[in-house]
């Protein structure tokens, strides 16, 4: 568990760090906080030639918060998320999801852009940006460019993300105050990894759901919505009955996998149950 | 001035805890040593096959890489780890070889080693090393090894290693008579200890003295000295193995690995001091893994509860070699079925099983754990089919002070017994159910509440300690009155050095400060030691020191006698061992003695002592997800004498903790080709500070040991063992009405939830056979 030889830089600006990426394309890995790319490093997982630590690259720390919606620069830790008393309003779905990435050492140091960029299926953030429609901003080579969450993440550890693309920022469409939502994960203990994790939200229109976004994480290869559930829920009261069918909908449409963790059928079952769970909170705003 | 026990008996804090919070430890990566090379073990990734070449020509090439070992490279026979205890000679069979040749056995076995200027270059070395292997089928379960159509060792004729047998009474006999009856099968998982720290070797070799040192020696010093003198045909007192602040051992560290001669070889081939410092991912791999056991147990009782006669027959899987301490496992399965209670017809056969698999050894609590699992559950389970209440059926079978001493069962083939030797077992019960207020939670059984059903259950258990044959102590007593304790046991993060200066201030009636210092473990420390496992460190050091400063005050006596011309008897030892006066007489001691002043204690023990008590456990569980919530964890238990309430109280704990993490998180999962899926902490889930909160353990001192002067009894494992069929019978009767009896761990969210879905199935099913 020794680090493998790698050439090592630590560029001073954006632009020299995505030059240097897109010289050294698909041998070159970018690192910021580290806390999966190290591990995958120490069992030689990947052996790139070149580690660019990004942590001299200035303007990628922020976080906005405007009426557009909130904005997350890639080196943003968890734990500046957590902090900032801005997005318990602004986006209380984020805020709550990231108390669940890991323990405080991990989130500490733990960055937007890698959990992003790793693509665990387990993770937190991955989940919600697909739940909320994020886009993710990237820079490149040749022009920048903005991928949707639906389209960024591929499947396990596998994203968008071209080999000489970096990612700059997490953008989050304005979330409205009146908004109902809920987050739901189930880990064995806590920071390990979620067996799954559900985050929705809804708004209301004359008392019925509308605008419904149920997504889901650890279950499947990649991060999924439950379209089919979301479907059966707008324009509906959410009552007992719409969650009991929507959760049945949950369980039988999720893409789910069968490992070490878990059956298929413990994660369709467990879906179900987080989804009516949620639905429920969600429901008593 | 002390008077006799100013200390033992006290919560003395730990004096080692200083030195560890300080960061002023020296565990074995600590140690520095210049000119030390680096090594690193190429496993095996292969759980089973024909080794048909070890390429290592590119390795050695690279920079910085000093040689690279294979079993060629070991002589004409490559020297194999020899069992430690109890063994059999089908047993001694499969042994493990330090380097494979012909075969590997499990995935991580050792099959080459290299040794370069760094850990990082050495490890790059290995990435180099090419081993090509024909593939075996792999042996992975109990079915797999019994099949016996792929063998391990094809000298054999079976994967069956060894067999134990516990025998007492006539069990046949019993059943065929009794009036109740049940049968059932069970299974423990296999996990492992899990230290914090993982295990490290520093080996030096001095070619003038032709004397070799091996740093980082844990548990057992001295074993692992003579096992390694013999491999290397050096005489043993050419040999010093040194015993470093220690992380945690738990059974497993400290034993001999293939990694102990390794080192050892390389430092002397090369003439350089060699490291090697075992990896997070190596350690999951190679070092031992622990329990996994399938068991069938039948109980036979009369209709009252009264329990008649215990037999079954079970399985442990030990992995692809038997390592030194596989025995101790097997072993307390086929004696320990009836734990505390007074069955008088017992029949356990336990079978060795090979597989390919990481060698397993010994883990707090060995087989104990998994035997009192099986036991409390089946007890559990004849409580509901006669319709009797569970803690009247456990407190009618507890032994009683008036039974004790009571002979344990004769394990064959060895033909050794026991007893257990004192207590009230009704006594640590009747608290526990006092303390987890037993009658006013009855009503919260099964009861579903916010969507989570609650359960309670109570277990019992004995914990065997004290294991001997014998543990030495030496006292040196300067001029200025201050003590140093050098003792043969190991410390394992105990709080040794606490208990063992509590002991020698007592027994010497000077302040505890005038210790200066406690030595243990090391080769250097005493001729002989037997180092620290079976809860045996603190009764058998401690002893051993107590009878060492008797010996010391016995010669300073005989010495002022002779120096004052009068009798022995009239001799005091004052100001703290500084002084000596006859009447009118008086000498400092160091007029007497000169500068220091040494002797040497023994204390030799053939029994073992007997802890016991009760745990009980209120849980909730989540029918849906599966999850278990562990409200309350309550334990009692009477060790004899206590000697330090507060190191005791931390045994307790970490034990309980242990126990959980065995009951509801631990797993070491293998797929179908020998692959281990869980070779990491983000796969292995540990349990930590916050996962288990509500634990309380009450120590009691009820029944002293009459087998040593202390009345001291282990207390290091107890707390470990009734945790699986406690957890387990809690979420059996908190699932009580949906019919849900689980009888293998661990209690996963997932195990949980399709034993759930399990019972449903079965009960539509026989409603509609009903119908």
């Amino acid at each position: 568990m020794k680090l493998p030889s790698f050439d090592y830089a630590a560029p001073s600006t954006l632009q020299e760090a995505v030059s240097l990426l897109g010289a050294h394309a698909g041998s070159a890995l970018a690192i910021a906080g580290g806390q999966s790319l190290l591990p995958m490093l120490a069992y030689r997982l990947v052996a790139p030639s070149l580690l660019i630590d990004l942590r001299r690259v200035p303007g990628l720390d922020a976080i906005s918060v405007t009426d557009e919606g909130v904005c997350l620069g890639s080196k943003v830790r968890w734990c500046d998320v957590e902090s900032d008393a801005r997005l318990r309003t602004a986006h209380p779905l984020l805020a709550q999801a990231v108390t669940h990435v890991g323990h405080s050492s991990i989130r500490n140091r733990g960055t937007v852009g890698g959990s992003l960029a790793h693509a665990d299926p387990a993770a937190e953030l991955p989940g919600i940006a697909l739940t909320c429609d994020a886009q993710i901003a990237v820079a490149g080579a040749l022009c920048p460019r903005t991928i949707r969450a639906e389209d960024f993440f591929l499947g396990p550890m596998t994203t968008a993300l071209a080999s000489d693309e970096l990612i700059v920022e997490l953008r989050f469409p304005a979330w409205p105050a009146a908004r109902r939502w809920a987050f739901e994960e189930l880990a064995r203990q806590r920071g390990a990894f979620a067996i799954a994790g559900l985050a929705l939200y809804y708004d209301l229109r004359d008392a019925a759901a509308a605008n419904v976004h149920i997504g889901v994480f650890g279950a499947g290869p990649r991060p999924q919505r439950i379209t089919q559930a979301e479907a059966a829920l707008n324009g509906r009261v959410i009552d007992e009955q719409a969650i009991a069918a929507a959760a049945r909908t949950a369980s039988a449409t999720v893409e789910a996998i069968d490992d070490v963790n878990a059956s298929a059928a413990y994660r369709r079952s467990l879906v179900g149950t987080l989804l009516e769970r949620a639905l429920t909170r969600a429901a008593q705003g | 001035m002390s008077r006799p026990d100013a200390y033992i008996g006290k919560p003395i804090e730990r004096l080692e805890d200083l030195r560890f919070l300080r960061g002023r430890g020296q565990y074995v990566d600590d140690l520095e040593c210049a000119g030390a090379l680096h090594a690193v073990v190429v496993r095996s990734a292969v759980a089973h096959g024909r080794i048909r070449s070890i390429d290592t020509a590119a390795a050695r090439t690279l920079p910085g890489v000093h040689a690279v070992f294979t079993a060629t490279d070991l002589g004409a026979k490559v020297p194999v780890i020899p069992v430690r205890s109890e063994s059999q000679p089908s047993l001694d069979q499969a042994v493990q070889p330090v380097l494979a040749h012909g075969k590997v056995r499990y995935v991580g076995e050792p099959v080459a080693f290299v040794v370069a200027e760094t850990a990082a270059l050495a490890e790059d070395a290995a990435d180099a090393v090419t081993v090509d292997i024909d593939p075996l089928r792999a042996v992975i379960d109990r079915a797999g090894a019994e099949a016996g159509d792929v063998l391990l060792f094809e000298h054999s004729a079976t994967n069956t290693a060894g067999r134990f047998t516990g025998v007492r009474g006539d069990a046949a006999k019993a059943f065929a008579a009794a009036p109740y009856v049940r049968r059932e099968r069970f299974r423990v998982q296999r996990y492992a200890p899990v230290p914090l720290e993982t295990r490290g070797l520093l080996a030096r070799w001095d070619a003038h003295a032709e004397r070799l040192t091996l740093a980082g020696a844990a548990k057992v010093p001295f074993w692992v000295r003579s096992v390694l003198a013999a491999m290397m045909a050096l005489p043993e007192q050419c040999v010093d193995v040194i015993e470093t602040d220690i992380g945690g051992g738990f059974g497993a560290r400290g034993e001999f690995f293939p990694e102990d001669f390794l080192v050892a070889f390389a430092a002397r081939r090369l003439g350089r001091p060699v490291k090697w410092i075992e990896d997070r991912r190596e350690h999951f791999l190679s070092t031992a893994h622990a329990r996994e056991v399938d068991c069938e147990l039948e109980i036979a009782c009369r209709r009252d509860g009264v329990i008649l006669a215990l037999r079954g027959q079970a399985w442990t899987n030990a992995g692809a070699y038997i390592r030194p301490n596989v025995a101790s496992a097997p072993r307390n399965i086929a004696q320990m079925g009836a734990g505390p209670y007074r069955i008088a017809d017992l029949h356990m056969e336990v079978s060795v099983l090979l597989s390919n698999k990481t060698p397993t050894g010994s883990y707090r609590g060995p087989g104990r754990f998994e035997i009192d699992f099986c036991r409390e559950r089946l007890i559990d389970l004849a409580c509901a089919d006669l319709g009797l209440d569970r803690a009247e059926m456990r407190r009618r079978n507890l032994l009683t002070d008036a039974e004790m001493p009571h002979a344990l069962p004769i394990v064959l083939p060895h033909g050794k017994g026991g007893e257990l030797d004192s207590g009230d077992y009704r006594v640590t019960f009747d608290r526990c159910l006092a303390e987890i207020r037993w009658d006013e939670k009855a009503s919260l059984q099964g009861r579903l509440i916010d969507g989570r059903y609650h359960g309670l259950a109570i277990g019992c258990y004995v914990e065997g300690g004290a294991i001997g044959p014998r543990e030495n102590a030496r006292l040196v007593l300067d001029s200025e009155g201050m003590v140093t304790v050098y003792v043969g046991t190991s410390a394992l993060g105990q709080g040794q050095e606490t208990v063992f200066a509590q002991i020698a201030a007592d027994a010497l009636g000077i302040p505890i400060e005038h210790v200066k210092d406690v030595f243990h473990g090391s080769t250097t420390c005493v001729e002989e030691g037997f180092g620290s496992f079976g809860s045996r460190a603190s009764v058998m050091g401690g002893c051993a020191i107590a009878a060492a400063a008797e010996k010391l005050k016995d010669s300073i006596r005989e010495a002022a006698a002779a120096r004052f011309g009068c009798p022995v008897s009239a001799i005091e030892i004052i100001e703290g061992m500084r002084a000596v006066r006859a009447g009118e007489l008086q000498l400092p001691l160091h007029e007497l003695a000169g500068r220091e002043l040494a002797a040497e204690g023994t204390f030799a023990a053939e029994k073992r002592t007997y802890s016991y008590g009760a745990h009980a456990a209120h849980v909730a569980v989540d029918p849906r997800t599966g999850q278990v919530e562990v409200l309350e964890y309550v334990a009692v238990e009477d060790v004899g004498r206590i000697l330090n309430p507060s190191t005791l109280h931390g045994q307790a704990l970490g034990a309980i903790v242990q126990g959980l993490g065995g009951s509801l998180l631990e797993e070491l999962i293998y797929d179908e080709h020998g692959q281990l899926l869980t070779a990491s902490l983000a796969s292995y889930l540990l349990p930590s500070m916050d996962d288990y909160p509500d634990i309380r353990a009450v120590a009691l001192e009820l029944y002293p040991s009459p087998l040593n002067p202390l009345g001291a009894k282990g207390g290091g494992e107890g707390g470990i063992i009734p945790v699986g069929g406690v957890i387990a019978n809690a979420v059996a009767c908190a699932l009580g009405d949906l019919g849900v009896q689980p009888f293998e761990l661990p209690l996963s969210p997932p195990r949980v939830w399709q034993l759930i879905e399990d019972a449903r199935g079965s009960r539509r099913q026989a409603q509609r056979t009903a119908r």
